[in-house]
């Protein structure tokens, strides 16, 4: 299984990493229409945290026992068997809440618009999770775990 | 007589959580589990979208419709079991059949309490626990204006939210001071009670229902309600919300030790050999009061469900421990709740902040925290979630708790980095 390793002696908490999230989800491929003009302001699955000169990128790590999906109310949120992965499909999401409060990285988004939760899918489809790949600092990395 | 493995009574939470348990490490062994309810596993918590939008069962339910089919599992729905005899690991069902089970689970989960009352029988009186219940306000409402809904709890409060969508002018009586007084602190159910009265909600406290009232003698509808104070509310539906109470008469009168529900330990197990328990039926292990306790909401019914699982397929595994959990959305709070939030006694420490339309609340006891509420900015409440979990001692970072920048960072360093690391394991 693959993840996202976060190497926080390198994070310079540019918060990039939630632009460029943005960005991936957005329906223009568009920065100034991703925050200001699209209807459907994507939410970024990526959170940049910081004390100090410490700082961290903090997202859905896919626990392998994971809380989330025995909290999801409407079956929405699941572990894939074959890839390890927790996936969530949209229509089965009841906007409940109960994951974010099991969530023990705070990595579940409400977004309040859709009456729903976003979160980091790994960038579903793609080679490379878009924040991997515009980190200017290489304190993310792509990994098999 | 029929024979399987493993055999499950009651098709929701708990019961569909063991399935799949079981099958993540026993492919083979014959399951099967019995509803009373006629339909596939649908999500009870989204009834209230049938009544509100009239979204059919079909479109809530908790897993694919094929899922009985693709896991080798046999429905029987429909159909009550009648009694368990234990001992020759029997069960028997309401078609007159019977069942052989190797391993028995219990998850029949609770009924609606309703009070002995007059008129509780009327036309037009509900419960709301059920998709038939929320199907049969539905068809009622057509007749009705105005309802009363009796207990402004959990599933009170999403009827109401359901019954304010359909356009009913809707009354909800309080027994306590507060609504959701159970769940929350006084601050935040002071926040729901606001968004409440704003959507036209009349909220009336500190009052019980003396009777429910037809519009003459003879008729069998209901017309009004009577409080204890002697005031009428004029209503053509009454909603019974005031709790629910688990389903143990299977288990007791299999001789099974229940106290006010079903004693598991921490592998989910009963006093009886082979039987086991969990979800709202069950009292399993609370962290925070550190000992036996009903927890009825979904996700514990879940998790006990796959310990549960695991154990009778024979690996062995250990329930972390619940506590009462609430999250919602209703009338647009967003709230997240867990564990004590209203202290008994002046032991306890309590941390609040209030800002830009958020609120959070923390409850510390000797170091480690017992109770919480998020509300508005509730993202990251699984963080502060965990550490009650965990009984972390959060003596050295207590304040940033309740911080606007709150966050991961703000455990100490050993803690965020190893979550990090090693992501997180609920089963261990
Ligand atoms: C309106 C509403 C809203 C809710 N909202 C939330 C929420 O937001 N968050 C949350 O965490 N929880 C919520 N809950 C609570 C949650 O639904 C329960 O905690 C959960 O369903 C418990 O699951 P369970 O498997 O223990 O039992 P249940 O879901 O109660 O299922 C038990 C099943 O067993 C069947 N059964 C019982 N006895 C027999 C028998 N002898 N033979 C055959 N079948 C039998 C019952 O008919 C039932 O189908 C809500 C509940 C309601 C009603």
């Amino acid at each position: 299984m693959k993840r996202i390793l976060v190497k926080e002696q390198f994070c310079i908490g540019c918060r990039l990493c939630e632009v460029y999230c943005r960005l991936q989800r957005s329906e223009s491929g568009e920065l100034l229409r991703a925050y200001k003009r699209e209807a459907s302001l994507p939410l970024s699955g990526a959170r940049v945290e910081e004390r100090g000169p410490v700082a961290i990128s903090v997202r859905c790590q896919n626990c392998e026992e994971p809380a989330c999906v025995y909290a999801c109310l409407g079956g929405a949120l699941k572990r894939d068997a074959d890839s390890g992965l927790v996936v969530w499909e949209e229509e089965q999401c009841l906007g409940c809440w109960s994951c974010i409060l099991a969530c023990p990285y705070g990595a579940i988004r409400k977004d309040t618009r859709r009456g729903k939760i976003a979160r980091c899918d790994l960038c579903s489809g793609e080679e490379v999770p878009a924040c991997v790949a515009g980190c200017p600092n290489e304190a993310l990395e792509y990994i098999e775990s | 007589m029929k024979k399987v493995e493993y055999l499950i009574i009651g098709n929701s939470a708990g019961g569909i959580a063991a399935a799949e348990a079981i099958r993540q490490v026993d492919k083979s062994g014959e399951i099967a589990i019995i509803s009373d309810e006629p339909c596939a596993a649908y999500c009870r918590a989204r009834i209230a979208e049938h009544l509100a939008y009239g979204r059919s069962v079909d479109d809530l339910l908790f897993r694919p419709a094929d899922f009985y089919e693709k896991n080798g599992i046999q429905a029987i729905l429909g159909r009550r079991a009648e009694w368990i005899d234990a001992g020759a690991h029997r069960v028997q069902i309401d078609d007159g059949t019977g069942i052989s089970w190797g391993k028995l689970l219990l998850a029949t989960g609770g009924r609606p309490i309703v009070p002995e009352m007059e008129g509780v029988n009327r036309k037009g009186v509900f419960t709301f626990t059920t998709f038939d219940d929320a199907r049969a306000i539905a068809r009622y409402i057509e007749k009705a204006e105005r309802a009363v809904v009796i207990g402004g709890g959990l599933i009170g409060t999403s009827a109401i939210e359901a019954l304010v969508k359909r356009g009913l002018k809707v009354t909800v009586v309080e027994m306590k001071e507060r609504i959701l007084n159970t769940i929350l602190d006084e601050e935040a159910s002071a926040l729901e009670a606001e968004a409440m009265k704003q959507a036209g909600v009349d909220i009336i406290t500190g009052a019980t229902i003396f009777g429910i009232n037809g519009p003459s003698t003879g008729a069998e509808v209901v017309s009004s309600v009577t409080l204890d104070s002697g005031r009428e509310i004029p209503c053509q539906l009454v909603v019974v919300a005031i709790g629910v109470t688990p389903r143990l008469e299977l288990a007791a009168a299999a001789g099974i030790k229940v106290n006010r529900g079903i004693a598991v330990d921490r592998r989910m197990a009963t006093s009886c050999p082979d039987v086991y328990a969990c979800g709202d039926v069950a009292e399993a292990h609370d962290f925070v009061y550190q000992g036996p306790r009903l927890t009825p909401v979904w996700p514990n019914a879940y998790l006990g469900g796959r310990v549960a699982g695991f154990n009778m397929a024979g690996v062995a595994a250990d329930y972390p421990g619940g506590t009462a959990i609430n999250s919602m959305k209703y009338f647009g709070v967003d709230i997240t709740s867990a564990g004590i939030t209203v202290p008994p006694d002046d032991s306890y420490r309590v941390l609040r902040r209030r800002q830009n339309g958020s609120y959070r609340r923390v409850v510390v006891k000797v170091g480690c925290v017992v109770g919480m509420v998020f509300a508005g900015d509730i993202e990251k409440s699984g963080i502060v979630f965990k550490l009650m979990k965990e009984r972390v001692d959060v003596s050295q970072f207590v304040e940033t708790l309740v911080a606007d920048d709150f966050g991961l960072i703000c455990l100490p360093e050993d803690l965020w980095r190893s979550q990090l690391v090693a992501p997180d394991k609920v089963l261990k």
